[in-house]
């Protein structure tokens, strides 16, 4: 297969967009990327949107049909992707695969959602709609819910008393609130920038042990990519960002996984893959963008994908190994949890952080320094499932 | 053997889990599944649980979804048989994570619809022992 690089990134503002809809944002995002790559809309050979919810925050279906139109590209062809929470990675993955197997040059792929309009009851019943619409969701789970269950089931399995695992979630959030403090592109931009453990521990309880500093915001907001063949990038860019490996695992029903809800198999299964792919492991990885929903799941994720021992990531967040100057700087950007989470952006927006990483472009204070050769993104749609990863690099 | 999940949910309303069990490996499934949950076999039998099990975990919700009244508790339980059901949980306000591991055992139904849950869905009830 061919290398592929990503030459454009487009962005906008995480947060409350009232005026402007899914279809305006993924415009906006897209639009910049293709100015960053110098492509024009004419030159673009197919479209890949991550979308998980339009039909509910906006009653609209099809995004991708109306992207298309709304940015005059050609009548190319243009497919929605969803994943939940993993919609857009998972469309970056599919990008990847056919700019890779030669069919296509050059792409646009990304993801955009609203779901501030939704409201906090109507959002949590669609969310909730990624589980088991007969198993899981009659009986009231919600996707805090979710990670309350892991949470309480990761501190009996490995031991650790429930008070000291709060603790180092709080320590997730307090770091994840702190980057996203100072990324002028996340929803708590100028905010939380020195949370403390007892303000996370005291704040309102959503489902215990989670409070709402344990749990990501809702959000609108969009994330687009250009990528191009490998042979091509220096046409457009100086500063190409190659996809050196991807993954993608499968899980179900949380009951189905028994005690590996602390160390999912589909998690496990996607990270080898894409570090197979690659020719890395776990410590060639420099920045790390992973799916903090809640405090608990970066826990889970450092252990499932290799970088921590299992029962230990806790702990080598409470002592900084997470930050800069740390073994693995990660969620420099903020997060889910201090960027926001627009579902179907989410990973599209993950990778243009990487991107912005080793491109050094991440704001002051987050770049990690010297800049990052190898990057990594991690999203998780479900309860566990969809896993999506990419592995990314200056040198392809 | 074919069990839907209709029939899982009418055996709940009369008091029963039911599930499958596998006719190559013995596993049991349960809520049933096209699959046995182990080997993948679709070899199985209808089999009746006995509605005992330990308590692995629960959380209270008290941000509920849009068509339902919180808080109110949700579990998993490991059955006596083998695999985890996910249900409601009737607690004490104040319960912690000293329950877990306690014994538990299926008390009812807890029925429920919205507009998307095409019809009545049921779901199993566990009490402490």
């Amino acid at each position: 297969m061919r290398e592929v690089a990503v030459i454009g990134i487009g962005h906008t503002k995480f947060g409350r967009w009232e005026n402007k809809t899914a279809v305006e944002l993924f415009s906006e995002a897209a639009q910049q990327a293709m100015e960053d790559a110098g492509v024009e809309g004419k030159e673009i050979e197919a479209l890949f949107v991550g979308s998980a919810l339009g039909d509910f925050g906006e009653g609209q279906a099809m995004i991708p049909v109306h992207c298309r139109a709304n940015l005059g590209l050609g009548p190319i062809p243009s497919t929605r992707f969803e994943g939940a929470c993993a919609s857009s990675t998972v469309a970056v993955r599919d990008a990847w695969m056919w700019v890779a197997s030669g069919a296509y040059d050059l792409v646009l792929v990304g993801g955009t959602e609203r779901v501030l309009p939704m409201g906090t009851p109507l959002a949590t019943r669609t969310f909730a709609m990624a589980m088991h619409s007969v198993y899981e969701v009659p009986a009231g789970l919600t996707f805090p819910g979710v990670f309350a269950l892991v949470a309480r089931l990761y501190s009996r399995i490995y031991g650790l008393p429930l008070e000291r695992l709060r603790e180092q979630m709080a320590c997730v959030s307090i770091q994840n609130h702190r980057h996203g403090a100072r990324n002028p592109l996340a929803q708590f931009y100028g905010k939380y920038e020195n949370l403390k453990v007892e303000e996370v521990l005291n704040s309102r309880m959503v489902c215990d042990p989670l409070t709402l500093l344990d749990c990501c915001p809702f959000t609108d907001g969009a994330a687009a990519l250009i990528l191009c063949a490998g042979e091509r990038a220096r046409e457009y860019t100086d500063t190409p960002v190659y996809i050196l490996g991807t993954g993608q695992g499968t899980g179900g029903p949380m009951a189905l996984y028994e005690e590996e809800l602390v160390k999912p198999p589909s998690r496990v299964f996607s990270a080898r893959m894409a570090f197979k792919q690659a020719g890395l492991e776990p410590k060639d990885i420099q920045v790390l963008e992973l799916h903090d929903c809640f405090t608990i799941a970066e826990i889970v994720a450092l252990e499932a994908m290799g970088f921590f021992p299992e029962g230990k990531a806790g702990e080598a967040v409470e002592e900084g190994q997470t930050e800069i100057g740390g073994r693995l700087p990660t969620n420099m950007s903020g997060g889910l949890m201090g960027k926001g989470h627009p579902i179907g952006a989410t990973g599209a927006s993950q990778v243009c952080m990487i991107v912005q990483q080793l491109r050094g472009e991440a704001p002051k204070g987050n770049q990690v320094d010297p800049v990052p050769e190898r990057g990594m993104v991690d999203t998780m749609g479900g309860a566990y499932g969809t896993l999506c990863h990419i592995i990314l690099g200056r040198k392809g | 053997m074919r069990l839907s999940s209709k029939d899982y949910e009418e055996g709940l309303k009369k008091g029963k889990l039911l599930g499958l069990k596998c006719l190559d490996c013995g596993a049991v499934t349960c809520p049933p599944l096209a699959t046995c949950r182990k080997c993948g076999s679709s070899r199985l039998e209808g089999t009746e649980l006995s509605g005992r099990g330990e308590l692995m975990t629960f959380t209270v919700i008290r941000v509920p979804p849009e068509g339902m009244e919180g808080p109110y508790a949700v579990c998993l339980v490991k059955t006596e048989e083998g695999p985890w059901v996910m249900g409601r949980l009737e607690v004490p306000e104040g319960a912690g994570q000293e329950i877990l591991g306690r014994r538990v055992r299926l008390s009812g139904a807890h029925v429920w619809s919205d507009k998307y849950s095409a019809g009545e869905r049921v779901s199993p009830v566990f009490s402490l022992e």
